[in-house]
């Protein structure tokens, strides 16, 4: 049995007040594996239920509400710096994900973890954009040369840029789907639609359709899904944000076929209702034909109830580690073609055989004040 | 915790955990290593035990999966369903466990401002130690708290930014290469915990946290001083005080999340600095520089 202490919770944050000290134990720790602390304070605050959780749970909503807190200021700070740098390149700079969120104003940017900074930038300008960026102190951090034609050849961003000073992390995209993936969209068909940033001027965001398609296929092209329920959450907050808009569900179903992301947009629509219940009209949910349409539905659909779940042993069952195994599989099967999948594949599993990990671990004694400039 | 005979101790560390309280925090720490269950038992006697509902972090060392499993076995630290650190040697297990938990809180306990730096109590009073390793705050630490200073921590110093006030939580302390023998030579009953010859800081172990300040984890502490502590061998020991502006910019370079926690980090920095003398420490012998210590207690008591 599945048993995960936050959905319930962010399905209906007024169960708060039922919860025992053993309940509010898993939602903490899975809170905290699942980068949702921050979001489960900022509901409960929105409830007034905040100062009624026992203490010691409070206390680390208190402490992740400033971590979320921190990050809004940091992240709109450092975003107006990137601004500068891709204005500087003759581009206008276009924001993904978390950072267009909060760029724009939208509810999915409460209580939002963020890491690095998104951008879009037409193929074309790549290279302008990279070196104006250089310019500004981002620099492609240390990654090897495998590394980086791996990037280069085959992903649909450059290998992340790392500030030299202030650690920001910056991911520049030309597609949201890498080169060598079955169907890549047409970015250009993004960056045309892409609208000013409501709340922050000179900033650009993908349309509201586009911004939803986005966010579906990352999560469900994305084979390790460390973050999983957080995208869930993210693709949640903007359905329900912009089903306001007049004419929202039809645009999105035509850009989902335009774009060819036909696929990623009914997982996403069906994973949400499923899981967090988002009201969706009844023909968009039906949107390529009844669910499931075959076995291979059916089958993702049990794995993404495991792999969108908290990464924590205690909200899983004893199919999750074969789920998420396949997932990730699934991830590397969709990125690319199978010649390259093995190649790959195989000198991943080299490195970690002589221990030369691709992982950002640390040292555990590390514990240097300068660490909190990485976070 | 004495209460627990030693293979009860193990058998709850290698099954269901050990609910630990450290200060305001709960532990739930699980391994199946011996050497985790001998040094807690060393280390940890006089501990109260928490319930086991809710833990602030839990955390496991165990043995790392695949070949290293059986050759030349390595450990991994395990927060919730995440390994955030290499492993380490088996050896090395309960050093890990310590390291973990401090990273634990450095990184996540944002309700406090939290100070790279050790912190000491005498009639109410706090002496918050930042230093870089290297600088002896450890073995001075170890030091003062068997002359009478109650051990509030000897690497993190917690400040409630409600109160200003410094929030114990009274671990082992954390000694290095020949800080241990330093420290064995100057007063021979401390206890320690098994020493571990070989990690990339060098040879290091654990020291006991006298009782008494376990007892009185709870109580907080107002700052009063801030101490730079500087260990140079055969220099006289010399104080100098430092600004209050500079011992500020100091501090707030030796905090883990000063600029994370805005201007709630700056309020707070700024009530303590207030509130403290501040100023530098060279000592080369421990016995001056804890004498040093009981004089600026006294002063403080009048």
């Amino acid at each position: 049995m599945i048993c995960d202490a936050l959905l319930p919770l962010l399905r209906a944050p007024a169960m708060a007040e039922r919860l025992t000290l053993a309940d509010w134990d898993k939602v903490i720790r899975q809170a905290r594996n699942a980068n949702l602390s921050a979001r489960i304070a900022w509901d409960l605050e929105q409830h007034g239920l905040l100062d009624a959780v026992p203490p010691g749970p409070r206390q680390h909503l208190i402490a992740a509400r400033a971590v979320g807190q921190r990050q809004r200021i940091a992240t709109l700070a450092e975003v107006d710096r990137v601004r500068r740098a891709i204005e500087q390149s003759g581009n206008r700079l276009v924001l993904l994900k978390g950072a267009a969120y909060l760029a724009a104003g939208l509810p999915a940017s409460h209580g939002r973890v963020f890491g690095d900074i998104d951008l879009l930038v037409p193929h074309g300008r790549l290279a302008d954009a990279e070196s104006m960026l250089m310019c500004h102190g981002w620099v492609s951090s240390h990654l090897d040369a495998y590394d980086q034609r791996y990037y280069r050849q085959w992903m649909h961003e450059l290998p992340p840029l790392r500030h030299m000073n202030r650690g920001s992390a910056l991911d520049v995209h030309h597609n949201i789907l890498p080169l060598s993936a079955r169907h890549p969209p047409d970015a250009n068909l993004l960056l045309e639609a892409a609208v000013p940033a409501e709340h922050t001027p000179g900033v650009w965001v993908l349309a509201p359709a586009d911004m939803v398609l986005h966010s579906a296929c990352h999560l469900f092209h994305e084979g390790e899904l460390d973050n999983g329920m957080r995208d869930l959450v993210d693709l949640d907050g903007l359905l329900r944000h912009f089903s306001a808009q007049p004419g929202f569900w039809a645009t999105l179903e035509q850009r989902a076929a335009l774009l060819h992301l036909e696929r990623p947009l009914r997982y996403a629509l069906r994973m949400c209702a499923l899981m967090l219940e988002t009201p969706i009209p009844d023909t968009t949910l039906a949107f390529g034909g009844a669910w499931p349409s075959d076995l291979r539905e059916r089958l993702l659909e049990q794995l993404y109830l495991r792999g969108l779940r908290p990464n924590d042993p205690t909200a899983g069952d004893r199919w999750t580690p074969l789920a998420l195994h396949m997932l990730y599989l699934r991830g590397h099967w969709l990125r690319m073609p199978p010649h390259l999948l093995v190649a790959h594949l195989g000198r991943k599993a080299w490195r970690q055989w002589t221990g030369r990990s691709d992982e950002d671990d640390s040292d555990p004694d590390a514990l240097t004040p300068e660490q909190q400039i990485q976070k | 915790m004495s209460d627990l005979a030693e293979a009860d101790l193990y058998s709850r560390l290698s099954h269901d955990g050990l609910w630990l309280k450290s200060g305001p925090l709960s532990l739930h720490i699980r391994s199946d290593e011996p050497v985790v269950s001998e040094a807690i038992a060393a280390l940890y006697p006089d501990h109260a035990l928490a319930d086991a509902d809710f833990a602030d972090f839990h955390v496991r060392v165990g043995r790392a999966e695949g070949l290293r499993r059986w050759i030349r076995p390595q450990v991994l630290f395990h927060l919730d369903g995440r390994t955030p650190f290499k492993p380490l040697p088996r050896a090395q297990s309960f050093a890990m466990l310590e390291w973990g938990i401090n990273w634990c809180i450095a990184t996540y306990c944002h309700q406090y401002l939290v100070i790279h730096a050790g912190v000491i109590e005498r009639n109410g009073f706090a002496a918050i130690l930042p230093a870089p390793p290297g600088s002896g705050k450890s073995t001075l630490t170890a030091a003062l708290i068997q002359r009478g200073w109650r051990l509030c921590s000897d690497e993190l110093t917690l400040l409630d930014p409600a109160t200003a006030q410094v929030i114990a939580l009274a671990r082992p302390v954390n000694l290095k290469n020949k800080s241990i023998d330093v420290i064995r030579a100057f007063e021979p009953g401390t206890v320690f915990g098994p020493e571990c010859p070989d990690t990339h800081k060098g040879r290091v172990a654990h020291l006991r946290p006298p009782r008494e300040s376990v007892l009185r984890v709870g109580e907080g502490a107002t700052p009063r001083w801030v101490i730079f502590p500087q260990w140079a061998a055969g220099v006289p020991l010399t104080t100098k005080a430092i600004p209050r502006a500079e011992a500020f910019i100091e501090l707030a370079e030796n905090a883990f999340n000063y600029s994370m926690l805005g201007e709630t980090g700056f309020e707070t920095l700024a009530k303590t600095i207030d509130a403290c003398d501040c100023m530098s420490l060279r000592y080369s012998d421990l016995d001056e520089a804890v004498a040093a210590f009981e004089r600026l207690a006294e002063d403080a008591r009048q």
